[in-house]
């Protein structure tokens, strides 16, 4: 395997926009390089797991190595990284990008460039990649190659005019694409097959079968099995259980050289005791220096999570440890509260990454859970100096010894047509947004905006989908921490605060959205026997009211000698739908409420 | 207007001072269910065990199935003295006179029926079905009930009713002749019925009426063309407060006219309630007999819940080779009969017996949501033992019923 001369090898990620085509772009080279045989090809093959191919989405960075035998009568090894598009997983993006020198940039062409187009090849013209760009869809009716040119020329300043049109949909134009890749990326660069072993750590992830697998990219010397290993950022050792790469079967093969990508596994417990971006290189005879290496993702949205059932608690803390195995940028740790009892403060890149984990605990751990509303970390300067960083709004400390709260600042880009502008810039506007830049390429339009991430995890993204009817996009990065004006709200249904549904807003935003709060808990919170204030309040001031009136009517009109087995197993019913129900003071509060109240958007 | 006197609903009625014609004592009883799965045409709002059977029945066979299902209760039941008979349905004026009387004479061969009891039969009000009315007394009936549903022949049409007002007006007149007690229904919260012109129509009722009147609001039950047809939007009936207003006024209305509501959707003079329906919302044993029907029988120490198959043709078959048509039997725990008493229980105007509650359940009622559901001036107790709902109680029974029961 090691047998490739390096000049025979190209290493490139095929980046986009979400949804232009990566993964069926990813299925066409797999197939016309025979790396899989027809009977076992499928749909976007790579997205492997449950949850990628339902929601036709990559979630993952997904790599896998082809054998190409090119026009020029030579034969190649190509090594090509799926990555998602989704700006929650941006992290899996630019270490994807690390591993290789160029990369294959997917434009739809029925779409043109989009949010996470600009920001993804920006982070790929950052890494130093040759680009080849590709305009696909071209299958489609709406398809405008010479448009779309014109747009990637002028927006983000590429040469279009070598842009190769295909379908990844029905393989026209992928011949292309395979020859560009040999013809126009770089082989790796240097690679002394002799020197001590240098290798990148890509990727890890946890296989039921075989443990920990460690993606690597070997930068000098060899990697082979039986070899005592160290992991330069953690001095963590290891031999070496199994060299292989990913054709997308796994194959093992006897070692890895220079330039190649390819995965080891080596008894490692825990994904989190691998570190991406950390130097492997070999513990008796080690490399001089380290690879510069990346910085760890790190968790921006936080929730809580709680089993619906009390009962589930232990599951949970199982399924949560477990997930964690497999996937380090997710944090947990305990909490508990008045309204949903024990459950775990969580940490995400995102909503999508949110929304996900849960998911895929309720799923693969057969857990009923419910979620509070999703909030940031807010940075508090106590009067007395301490530094305090808050996960959760229900630990906020008493205002009066806190001196300046601050909170998390991104940098927002979004592309979007015109005639949705003035509406996009009013949300941005109404969520304290800076504006900082606004362009036009033809008819659609640029706009970079500074905005308080608080603002965002509230319900920005569904907001912009839908006055935009879902043509603009979205693409954001962290910029830091600024200080800000923020106060606690609380919800008192009935005179009981609700400690879950308490939450960190701007004082400019906290009467509209307790307002929002109320006015959706009215509709949520069923009738009871007798009226229900519901309530928002910052301290002791009540900003926002609504009142749920009593039940007036609830009565079967006719029930005879038939009809009580069947009132009966009603009642039964409305007794489980009790235990189901959290109790505050003498309201009862279906969990469904509050999954629908903590919903974003709407 | 003088509102009429209400006598205290704790005394049995026949100790109100006036005689009781329904022979009630004030104890839960023993009633004998028969039903009749047969109808001329199935009304739209209506999810009772009704089949059409154009090419007719064969009434001999069933009159011969009801009297070998009759014998198989009584061995379950034992032997008891009856408190009532009902014949429902479906539609039971449809039988022919000897078919009604071959099976009230099975009944009264298998337990013992005392002399005057309550005999009700269910009766739909067209000319054809009141011509057997005489039959039907001559058989035994004592009381009949039509379903008279509405008072004017556009919401008869809406109801899918194959009566007129004018034939529904004969008929009550011919049963006020023939039989000594007369009762009939209507359906109330039709889509846009108005307060004022509900409230003329329930005079009108009342001015026809005997002594007994069951008013029902009208329920949209799954499965029916009316449930079909609000999915779809295109039928409203009223709800929340405007069924609240209709309800609340034909309480009024009743209890003006000496028919006040002894159960939610039953008016009548005092001791002349159904002692048939009685016994159901006293949760007293009945036999359930006929496809479709259901009973609830004491044998030894267990209660026993009964259901019949509801296919005609297939309880037939099955009471054939096995001389009763239960598809479905059900011993029930403390739990469930205390819940089955509560939920029938509260729905009479003379509440429950906590006593009898509690020997049943082997528990006390929870006295925080006693005490809570009394601050809201939802349920009362009367005297020593008696809990029961006030009015505005009523109207919210099954959210009362579901915070005791837990
Ligand atoms: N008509 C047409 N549809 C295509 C073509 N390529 C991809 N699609 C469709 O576009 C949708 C998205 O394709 P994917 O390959 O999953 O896109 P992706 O870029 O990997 O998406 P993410 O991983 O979520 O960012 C799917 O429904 C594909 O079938 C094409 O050439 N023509
Ligand atoms: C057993 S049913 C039928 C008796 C007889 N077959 C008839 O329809 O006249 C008894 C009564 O229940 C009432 N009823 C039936 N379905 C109803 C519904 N969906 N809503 C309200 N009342 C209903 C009608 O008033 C009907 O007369
Ligand atoms: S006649 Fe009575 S039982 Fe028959 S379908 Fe109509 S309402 Fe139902
Ligand atoms: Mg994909």
């Amino acid at each position: 395997m090691t047998d490739t001369p390096l000049s025979h090898i190209r290493n490139f990620s095929i980046v986009a926009h979400i949804d232009h085509g990566k993964s069926t772009l990813a299925d066409r080279l797999i197939q016309s390089t025979g790396s899989i045989e027809q009977r076992e090809m499928k749909e976007q093959i790579l997205d492997s797991m449950d949850i990628e191919r339902e929601r036709g989405i990559t979630i993952k960075a997904q790599t896998v190595r082809l054998e190409y035998d090119a026009e020029d009568g030579q034969h190649y090894v190509l090594n090509l990284i799926d990555t998602p598009g989704h700006v929650d997983f941006a992290y899996e993006v630019s270490r994807s990008l690390s591993a290789c020198e160029g990369s294959l940039l997917v434009v739809d062409a029925s779409q043109g460039v989009e949010a996470q187009t600009l920001a993804n090849v920006y982070q790929a013209i950052d890494n130093n990649h040759e680009i080849v760009t590709v305009l696909n869809k071209v299958d489609l009716p709406a398809a405008d190659s010479e448009r779309v040119k014109e747009q990637i020329e002028e927006v983000i300043g590429l040469d279009a005019s070598d842009a190769i049109p295909i379908s990844a949909k029905t393989g026209v134009g992928v011949p292309d694409v395979l020859e560009a890749i040999v013809k126009r990326l770089p082989a790796p660069k240097t690679g002394d097959p002799n020197a001590p072993l240098k290798a990148l750590l890509v990727d890890s992830w946890y296989d039921a079968y075989l443990g920990v697998i460690v993606l690597v990219r070997i930068i000098d010397g060899k990697l082979r099995k039986g070899q005592q290993i160290r992991m330069m950022g953690t001095d963590a050792r290891y031999p070496v259980d199994r060299v292989g790469v990913i054709t997308p079967k796994m194959v093992m093969v006897p070692d890895l050289g220079p330039g190649e990508i390819g995965f080891i596994t080596a008894s490692i417990k825990e994904v989190a005791d691998t570190r991406v971006g950390d130097t492997i290189t070999d513990d008796k005879k080690p490399t001089a220096e380290a690879l510069p290496g990346f910085k760890p993702a790190q968790p921006v949205v936080f929730c809580g999570i709680f089993p619906i059932d009390a009962a589930d608690f232990e599951d949970l803390r199982s399924a949560v440890g477990k997930l964690r195995l497999n996937d380090a940028s997710f944090s947990f740790e305990m909490e508990t509260s008045a309204a949903l009892g024990f459950g775990f403060r969580c940490g995400f890149l995102g909503l999508l990454h949110l929304e996900i984990i849960q998911e895929r605990l309720e799923r693969e751990f057969n857990l009923d859970l419910i979620a509070t509303a999703p909030s940031v970390v807010y940075h508090m300067t106590m009067t007395n100096g301490d530094q305090l960083d808050l996960h959760n709004p229900a630990d906020m400390p008493d205002v009066v010894k806190i001196a300046a709260i601050e909170e998390p600042w991104i940098k927002a880009t979004i592309m979007t047509p015109d005639d949705y502008l003035g509406a996009i810039l009013k949300l941005c506007q109404e969520r304290r947004g800076l504006q900082i830049d606004l362009s036009y390429v033809g008819s659609r339009a640029m706009v970079t905006y500074e905005l308080p991430l608080n603002e965002v995890v509230f319900d920005f993204y569904d907001r912009l989908k839908s006055i935009s009817k879902g043509y603009a996009s979205f693409d954001y990065h962290i910029i830091g921490n600024r200080e800000g004006d923020l106060v606690k709200m609380s919800i008192l249904v009935n005179e009981e605060p609700v400690d879950a549904l308490s939450m960190l807003v701007h004082r400019s935003a906290a009467e509209k959205r307790g307002r929002a709060m109320c006015e959706k808990l009215k509709e949520l919170i069923p009738r009871h026997m007798f009226k229900i204030p519901v309530q928002a309040a910052i301290g002791g001031r009540v900003i926002a009211r609504e009142t749920i009136a009593a039940l007036r009517k609830d009565v079967t009109a006719k029930c005879y000698g038939g009809d009580a087995s069947r009132k009966r197993k009603l009642l039964d019913k409305q007794k489980a739908g009790k235990k189901r129900m959290r109790q505050f003071g003498k309201v009862e509060i279906p969990q469904e409420a509050f999954i629908e109240a903590l919903k974003i958007g709407e | 207007m003088t509102l009429p006197q209400i006598p205290d609903p704790r005394k049995p009625a026949n100790d109100a001072g006036r005689p009781a014609i329904n022979g009630d004592d004030g104890t839960p009883g023993f009633g004998v269910y028969l039903h009749w799965p047969f109808c001329a045409a199935k009304c739209p709002y209506c999810d009772f065990n009704s089949h059409v059977r154009h090419g007719g029945v064969d009434q001999s066979a069933y009159a011969a199935a009801f009297q070998r299902e009759i014998a198989h209760m009584r061995a379950l039941s034992g032997p008891r003295e009856v408190t009532s008979i009902f014949i429902g349905g479906g539609t039971p004026s449809l039988m022919d006179p000897e078919t009604v009387a071959a099976v009230l004479d099975a009944v009264a061969g298998a337990w013992h029926v005392p002399e005057g009891i309550e005999i009700t039969m269910e009766a739909n009000p067209s000319s054809v079905e009141a011509s057997r009315f005489r039959g039907y007394r001559a058989a035994g009936v004592n009381r009949v009930s039509m379903g008279v549903q509405a008072l004017n022949d556009k919401d008869l049409k809406f109801l899918g009713r194959l009566h007129s007002v004018t034939e529904a007006l004969t008929a009550i007149d011919l049963a006020r002749e023939i039989f000594p007690r007369m009762s009939f229904d209507l359906i109330y919260a039709r889509p846009d019925q108005k307060p004022d012109h509900w409230a003329k129509e329930l005079e009108q009722a009342i001015a026809l009426a005997a002594d007994h009147l069951s008013l029902y609001q009208l329920t949209i039950e799954e499965g029916t063309p009316f449930f079909g047809l609000r999915q779809a939007g295109k039928l409203h009936v009223p709800d929340g407060e405007h069924s609240a207003e209709l309800y609340e006024l034909t309480q009024d209305v009743t209890a003006q006219y000496g028919l006040p509501a002894y159960e939610i959707s039953n008016h009548a003079r005092p001791g002349a309630e159904s002692r048939h329906n009685l016994t159901y919302w006293r949760y007293g044993d009945y036999a359930g007999i006929g496809p479709g029907a259901h009973g609830r029988l004491k044998t030894g120490n267990l209660k026993l819940a009964t259901a019949t198959e509801r296919r005609p043709e297939g309880w037939l078959e099955m009471v054939g080779t096995s001389g009763h048509g239960i598809a479905e039997t059900e011993e029930l725990d403390a739990v469930t009969q205390s819940d089955e008493m509560l939920l029938m229980g509260l729905r009479l105007t003379e509440g429950i017996d906590l006593d009898r509650w509690k020997k049943l359940s082997g528990r006390d009622l929870d006295a925080d949501q006693v005490d809570f559901l009394t601050s809201l001036n939802l349920i009362e107790r009367i005297g020593r033992n008696r809990l029961r709902c006030t009015p505005q109680g009523m109207l919210v029974l099954d959210a009362v019923v579901a915070d005791l029961a837990f």
